[in-house]
């Protein structure tokens, strides 16, 4: 067990230094890095001074080893716009990106669970046609037009929603259910496939056989089983969707980490843009190392089968 | 194809089914492909080519006098617009089938992109293995550390907008999808007998990989690019959305949807929901045919 947890932060830690190296070349690759931290319209002596402070007229590999420790110090760079350094500006909007994810976590569970057990236990009725076509519908729609579409209808013609900002809990909906909608399309196909699989396994066989009520065989026997899998998609997509949400944020000027995206991009503000895609990546490599982990955990055959 | 595959297995009951008139099997044979998905593709491919035809007015060039005109069916609007005009006073329709073009390029010519990037990779990394595999499997986790929208919003926003730099964005996020599923099937692939007898026959590796290994990967291949197309297509909406994909005043739905929503509170619905309606649909047509062909392409799932 301690040989495997070993071996899967030394790969989380390769891909962290991997992604580390992607960004440094591709900054380098595209373009002059100290331009990308300038303002716009800089002087050549702010240039030469940005070089100086960031270590950038020393050569590359030196360059490299300047930028993780800068990072690894938690140093991100300072925004252009705002002029408090990236990280803060991150640590601050985080929250705001969190309770978002959380409850449309929530609605896509609250949704995504139900449909996909019940199109498994009612497998080829039109309910579970229905359920696919949900899903294949939920799959296609880009989340900002279903946002669009729900300002248009409640807001501009129903005037029930404010269609922007974060003022109380009824500016949540929304947003929460637009960026909701592409994963509960996952979770409801997830859900069907495992409770399929449950349901063709032999303890439930042998509860059926047992003569156990249909009811007490799907909710106290298979239900619990169909649903852990769908629960490690959500840890994962959770996180996930703090990072995709830049556009559904955008869309609703929600004030998290996707909106400051957003402002990053649109006010070529990089050090913020690197600062969110950095961070990005980390609660992702992070989150993953954790899934590995518990499964190895829960599962003897991960442990000992590499 | 399907109906000899069908009688080949020497299922007595499908063989009966079959035995037919030559045009009884074409007839069954087109009942299992997807209607729907193809005639919306067929209608995207036949809009893009023909759109310098197609299209009433110039997509890009508007009347400031005409701006947010509804479409024909509301009050005030006219055929000369058939679905109105946008802030400029520029041709919905119009710019929706210019649009087309821009969809079509950029998702599939991003996903053949991203389809021989990743094989080949993939090949290279199953059939070499050792420090070749370890490098190109390790990047490959490292690409799919962040998720592929926010991976394709920095690309895009250290290069200049453009489709051309979009395609090559998106090909360079995507390749891993591919690198991933094909090597696992060259590892399998490599132990084969006729592989093996390929090497003892003194066959070079560049040929075992390209004529023994490529053909048997390439059914996989096209099945993750058909499913992919609708994911292109999606990213660079978002991207155009986003303001870092395809430069503006290029008619491309992503930008058309960006540009209508400062109109939606006023009420010019047609502006966000028309170019919205064509996403859904292509997206929707190459899900739809890719799920069909995933089937189609695997005996086991066609339950054979």
């Amino acid at each position: 067990m301690q040989g495997y947890i070993i071996r899967r932060v030394l790969y989380a830690i390769v891909s962290l230094v991997l992604l580390s190296i992607t960004i440094f070349s591709l900054v380098r690759v595209t373009g002059d890095p100290a331009a990308l931290m300038a303002e716009p319209g800089a002087k050549e002596e702010d240039l030469q001074a940005i070089r100086r402070e960031f270590g950038l007229d020393k050569p590359i590999v030196l360059q490299y080893f300047v930028f993780v420790k800068n990072l690894l110090k938690g140093d991100f760079g300072k925004s252009i716009y705002y002029r408090i350094p990236a990280l803060d500006l991150y640590l601050q909007r985080l929250p705001a990106s969190i309770l978002l994810a959380t409850v449309a976590m929530t609605i896509s569970l609250l949704i995504g669970i139900p449909v996909g057990i019940f199109s498994a236990v009612r497998v080829n009725t039109w309910f579970d046609n229905f359920g696919k076509i949900f899903a294949i519908l939920g799959l296609s729609l880009p989340s900002f037009w279903v946002g669009l579409i729900l300002i248009l209808t409640l807001s501009v013609y129903l005037n029930w929603l404010p269609s922007s900002g974060a003022e109380g809990w009824t500016s949540l909906i929304m947003p929460a259910f637009s960026l909701g909608w592409v994963f509960t399309a996952a979770h409801m196909r997830l859900a069907r496939s495992a409770m399929l699989e449950v349901l063709g396994s032999e303890y439930i066989k042998l509860a059926r056989i047992k003569g156990l009520s249909e009811r007490l065989v799907i909710f106290k026997h298979a239900f619990k089983n169909a649903v852990i899998p769908v629960l490690t998609l959500a840890g994962i997509n959770l996180v996930l969707m703090v990072n995709v949400a830049v556009v559904v944020e955008s869309v609703f000027a929600w004030p998290g980490v996707g909106r400051l995206l957003f402002e990053g991009i649109s006010f070529r503000d990089f050090p913020v843009v690197q600062t969110t895609v950095l961070m990005g990546g980390v609660m992702f490599v992070g989150v993953n190392l954790i899934v590995d982990i518990l499964y190895a955990y829960i599962d003897p055959r991960i442990r000992y089968g590499n | 194809m399907e109906t000899s595959q069908v009688v080949a297995t020497g299922d007595t009951f499908a063989a009966q089914s079959f035995e037919l008139t030559r045009w009884g099997k074409v007839a069954s044979g087109l009942q299992r492909v997807p209607i729907f998905p193809l005639l919306i593709l067929a209608t995207l491919i036949f809009t893009a080519v023909t759109a310098d035809f197609l299209a009433p007015h110039n997509p890009e060039v508007g009347n400031l006098r005409y701006r947010y005109r509804p479409p024909v069916w509301q009050d005030k609007g006219s055929w000369e617009y058939v679905l109105g005009t946008d802030h400029m006073g520029r041709d919905i329709l119009s710019r929706l089938i210019f649009g087309a073009r821009i969809s079509l390029l950029v998702g599939v010519t991003a996903s053949i992109f991203a389809g021989t990037l990743g094989t080949t990779l993939g090949i290279m990394s199953g059939f070499r293995g050792g420090w070749v595999d370890q490098v190109i499997m390790r990047l490959t986790d490292a690409w799919l550390a962040l998720p592929g929208v926010t991976f394709a919003i920095l690309f895009a926003v250290l290069m200049q907008p453009g489709k051309w730099n979009i395609i090559l964005i998106l090909g360079l996020v995507y390749w891993t999808r591919y690198a991933r599923v094909i090597r696992g099937e060259v590892l399998s692939l490599k132990e084969r007998d006729y592989v093996r007898l390929a090497t003892v026959a003194g066959c070079s590796r560049a040929k075992i990989m390209w004529t023994h290994i490529l053909p048997n990967v390439a059914n996989s291949a096209i099945v993750i690019a058909t499913l992919q197309i609708g994911v292109s297509i999606i990213t660079e909406a978002t991207l155009s959305f986003l303001g870092v994909g395809v430069a503006p005043p290029e008619p491309a739905w992503g930008l058309m949807l960006a540009e209508g929503k400062s109109g939606l509170m006023a009420g010019y619905w047609w502006l966000s929901v028309l170019p919205g309606l064509c996403i859904m649909l292509v997206v929707l047509a190459a899900n739809l045919l890719g799920d069909w062909f995933r089937v189609w392409s695997d005996p086991q799932l066609r339950q054979l």
